[in-house]
């Protein structure tokens, strides 16, 4: 006869892998993710100790309105944002996936650059192109003989075309996919019942594509009101919310700050929920079955000439930003003064970046750092996918918003509340006060880039066929050998591309580490702006293309994994 | 090689019972097939055969082993999955060589064993294919290699043609046979196809709602279903309900509708006046008749509804109300649409279910 005991023993086995993975998990969560932000929001409640409403009350004061017209500000700027952005790219997306012309598929590759530029550095760009002293105001002088420069592009105006310039790629990108799966049968569909052009948009086309400009819509106002470095520099007298906290916090009334930070984040998490909630049900496209559109190709000569004009412009603003920092890089510092265009070139600021260790050092800084983060958020992002595909347990669901959450938190918000957290020791820190450290750093990239490694991970492994493990395990394979040999490999490329990725997002963060950094481990972000501040244009902008060119390399690299890999999860699927 | 024993192996999910009481024995070298429709439990039994699940009650044993919660990389019952998975980062190699290296087999073995398989399954050659380059049949039969390469106590297969093309399935069908037959090898089958079951197995269990209905030889389950499902499921049976009005010697007369009786051999059955039951009576052995007609079991039907598929004649009709159908040869004639037919239906072939 069997034991019972031989059942109680697999049933055993299943149970501790199951904790084995979920406690680390929850505890990482718990203490790293939920406590800090647990933290700043009993903080917000209470003043030398006591619990009192006095942090809301002089938020909300209108006599010392400061506070309001940050809050007005940042809502203002992302409603504009989110309005600017959607007229950029809504249209840009129709035209490149209904028509055909010359040089289209290089104008369809270069439209989703801006994504790639750290913001920072696109920044940076603009104020070196459009600022007062920048190149066109200067060379619009010049041609026209002006006694002084005709624009310079400052405050909301600025902030606003940095938005629209970086953020325009959302509607691009979530409208070309929207339109790419589009069935077109539905079209002919309509047009077979009676229906005209403008019937089938209104009642076809538009009702179906309001799930992806709604998302769009929410992600972009999202990343606007969590924006730092265009407010940052060009925000001037303008007051905006995730500027307000740094600058609150820098005059030292940390009460204040913390309370801005929650509401900050509380209007964020507002919006990632409504975003989850939008895109349960935004599921019109992707049956596969239909036809896909018919592309239009533009022949006719005069339309042949507006469209490949269209497409230069839009190349060259594009591209324009990315010139204009690789330009400014080859300048000697402090030689730019009142002329167009810089006068003098050299190579200084690149060799210097290789041979002085003083400027190198915020480079292996950031490199250090962002390595450390990354392999932190391999490991878990791997432990708590395969914990949320595999198993069934209680409170998956929670698990899952906590992964999230750090995806809504605004870079200011979470340097606000590491800072609260971690300025006095804590067991969560092995006892060490954390703030002031080489460590407060790696552990902020870390959380931040949480959701996007856990993402691309769990994405593949949801999709992965749990057939192909049984199999392994079918023909003999023990789990360790099934999953080095089997999993680990098709999921690889996935988590490759999604840690570079993140890995390059940490080695360009600034948000919270300008809030951070102590002068031993401040890294290249900090260093550009401190550079910028002492006129050393020229080195601000050699560390900003070193860091474009390892981005570019980075998601250039990904692309072809991901392009090679396509075919092998078709057929897995 | 061995024997697979399931003893009142039940399975549930939360309130679902996908499988219930289940015994049978499968003898060594046994060609057994699970079939039933989707939802059956079929997949489920197998899958607790293979591990993947453990039964909520019950044993299983292969042979003298208690296999009931052994981990299915222990249990040495090779499966081929529905959708083949095979692993689509390998070569064709590679993937016939995992089972080897997972037992750590040397690499010289290694060579030797999978161009043997390969060979059995008449792809020596495609070593260094990647699998996504393969066509559906030749990943099909990767699966097989890889999968008998092992030398499995058991070889499982999970609907193996179901993602195959039906000219391909035919010739699939007759390769699994012969490459069991020569190696001899413990089968278990399951398939939702009835004419796969029964052209393939030794034995077939008839599986309904987690119940197993009959187990037999193709030849039983075809000829003396147990019951309506499996007369329905197997034969696609017409199934009519009648009484028993009178009973002679070996013959009783069934009334069907009030204006139709029909007569029907009672061998081997006790049955008595009075008594309701049910006739199963296949489309094919209805008779449609021309000039001469035999004595008994000759009606007149009303035609209903016609379709041609070239080598049979599919027709239904009714007979004073009650719809049947039924399958002839288009050499036997053309069913005239709208008309009148004189069917026979010989007694002998009426099965009666109790």
């Amino acid at each position: 006869m069997r034991l019972p005991a031989n059942k109680l023993r697999r049933l055993w086995r299943k149970k501790i892998a199951l904790w084995l993975l979920l406690l680390p998990v929850v505890f990482i969560l718990l203490a790293y993710v939920l406590f800090p932000q647990a933290e700043i929001f009993i903080q917000s409640f209470s003043r030398e100790g006591q619990w009192t409403f006095a942090n809301y009350f002089d938020f909300f004061n209108f006599r010392a309105s400061a506070n309001l017209e940050a809050l007005w500000g940042s809502l203002y700027i992302s409603v504009l944002t989110v309005l600017f952005s959607a007229l950029v790219g809504i249209p840009l997306a129709t035209l490149f996936s209904f028509y055909d012309f010359p040089g289209k598929r290089v104008f369809a590759s270069i439209a989703v650059l801006p994504i790639v530029m750290p913001p920072l550095v696109g920044v940076l760009a603009f104020l070196f192109l459009f600022g007062e002293s920048g190149i066109l105001p200067r060379a619009l002088q010049a041609a026209l003989h002006l006694p002084s420069v005709p624009f310079g592009i400052d405050g909301v105006g600025a902030i606003l075309v940095v938005h629209v310039y970086t953020m325009y790629v959302y509607f691009y990108l979530f409208c070309s996919d929207f339109f790419s799966g589009l069935d077109v049968s539905l079209l002919e569909a309509a047009r077979n019942l009676g229906a005209k052009r403008l019937m089938i948009l209104r009642r076809v086309i538009l009702p179906m594509m309001t799930p992806a400009v709604g998302g769009a819509s929410i992600l972009v106002f999202m990343t606007s009101m969590a924006s730092f470095s265009a407010p940052f520099i060009f925000a001037g007298s303008f007051r905006i919310l995730s500027l307000e906290i740094y600058n609150t916090k820098l005059n030292g009334d940390l009460e204040m700050a913390v309370t801005q930070s929650v509401l900050l984040a509380a209007i964020s998490i507002l919006f990632l929920v409504l975003l989850r909630k939008y895109s349960e049900h935004r599921q019109y496209t992707g049956g596969g079955k239909g036809a896909s559109i018919h592309v239009k190709a533009i022949s006719h000569g005069w339309r042949r000439i507006v469209m490949g004009a269209f497409g230069i412009l839009m190349v060259v603003v594009v591209i324009l930003p990315h010139l204009t920092v690789i330009l400014m890089s080859f300048v000697k510092n402090g030689t730019w003064t009142w002329q167009t265009l810089p006068p003098s070139y050299t190579f200084e600021n690149y060799s210097n970046l290789l041979n002085d260790p003083r400027v190198m050092e915020p480079v292996s800084n950031s490199v250090r750092m962002a390595v450390l983060a990354t392999l932190a958020n391999i490991v878990f992002g791997l432990a708590a996918a395969y914990l949320l595909v595999r198993y069934k347990f209680k409170g998956k669901k929670w698990i899952e918003s906590l992964v999230m959450l750090p995806w809504a938190i605004p870079g200011t918000v979470l340097a606000i509340s590491l800072i609260i957290t971690f300025n006095r020791p804590t067991w969560l820190s092995a006892g060490q006060i954390l703030v002031g450290t080489f460590w407060i750093l790696p552990l902020a990239y870390f959380i931040r880039n949480i959701p996007l490694v856990f993402r691309s991970t769990f994405a593949t492994l949801e999709q992965f066929d749990p057939a192909l493990e049984e199999s392994a395990r079918n023909l003999g394979a023990t789990w360790w050998f099934s999953f080095r040999r089997v999993i680990l490999p098709l999921i690889a490329p996935a988590v490759l591309s999604g840690s570079l990725l993140a890995f390059v997002l940490a080695l360009g963060e600034f948000v919270s580490s300008i809030l951070l950094y102590n002068f031993d481990n401040r890294p290249i972000s900090v260093e550009i702006v401190s550079q910028l501040r002492i006129f050393n244009l020229g080195s601000a902008a050699a560390y900003s293309v070193f860091l474009i060119i390892l981005i570019g390399f980075v998601v250039g690299l990904s692309n072809r994994t991901f392009g090679k890999k396509r075919g092998v999860a078709g057929f897995a699927g | 090689m061995s024997k697979v024993i399931l003893r009142d192996v039940n399975k549930a999910f939360g309130d679902v019972r996908a499988v219930r009481n289940l015994n049978f024995e499968i003898e060594q070298g046994e060609f057994f097939s699970l079939l039933g429709p989707s939802g059956c439990g079929k997949t489920t039994t197998l899958r607790m055969i293979a591990g993947f699940q453990f039964p909520t009650s019950g044993d299983i044993f292969f042979g003298e082993r208690d296999v009931t919660f052994l981990k299915p990389s222990l249990r040495n019952a090779a499966m081929v999955f529905q959708n083949f998975a095979l692993f689509p980062h390998m070569t064709v190699f590679e993937n016939v060589a995992f089972g080897l290296q997972a037992r750590k087999v040397s690499k010289s073995a290694q060579v030797d064993r999978v161009s043997r398989a390969l060979q059995l399954v008449d792809l020596l050659g495609l070593e260094s294919r990647a699998v996504p380059a393969l066509s559906g049949g030749q990943q099909q039969r990767v699966a097989l290699a890889r999968a008998i390469v092992i030398e499995p106590e058991i070889l499982l297969l999970d609907e193996p043609l179901s993602n195959l093309d039906a000219k391909l399935r035919e010739e699939t069908r007759e390769e699994i046979k012969s490459l069991q037959q020569r190696l001899e090898i413990t089968t278990i089958y399951v398939t939702h196809d009835q004419e796969e079951a029964l052209s393939l197995s030794d034995r077939i269990a008839v599986m309904n709602q987690g119940v197993c209905q009959q187990i037999g030889t193709p030849a039983e389950i075809y000829q003396t279903p147990a019951n309506r499902f499996v007369a329905k499921f197997v034969g696609n049976s017409n199934l009519i309900d009648g009484i028993i009005t009178t009973l002679s010697d070996e013959q009783a007369v069934v009334q069907i509708t009030p204006n139709w009786q029909i007569t029907v051999n009672t061998v081997g059955k006790s049955v008595h006046e009075g008594q309701s039951v049910t006739l199963s009576i296949r489309p094919a052995d209805i008779v449609l008749c021309r000039k001469s007609a035999p004595a008994n079991n000759v009606f007149m039907a009303r035609v209903d509804s016609v379709k041609f598929s070239g080598a049979t004649i599919e027709s239904s009709f009714y007979i004073d109300e009650q719809p049947l159908r039924c399958k002839s040869l288009s050499s036997a004639g053309i069913v005239p649409e709208n008309g009148q037919v004189t069917i026979h239906i010989p007694a002998q072939d009426i099965i009666i279910l109790t």
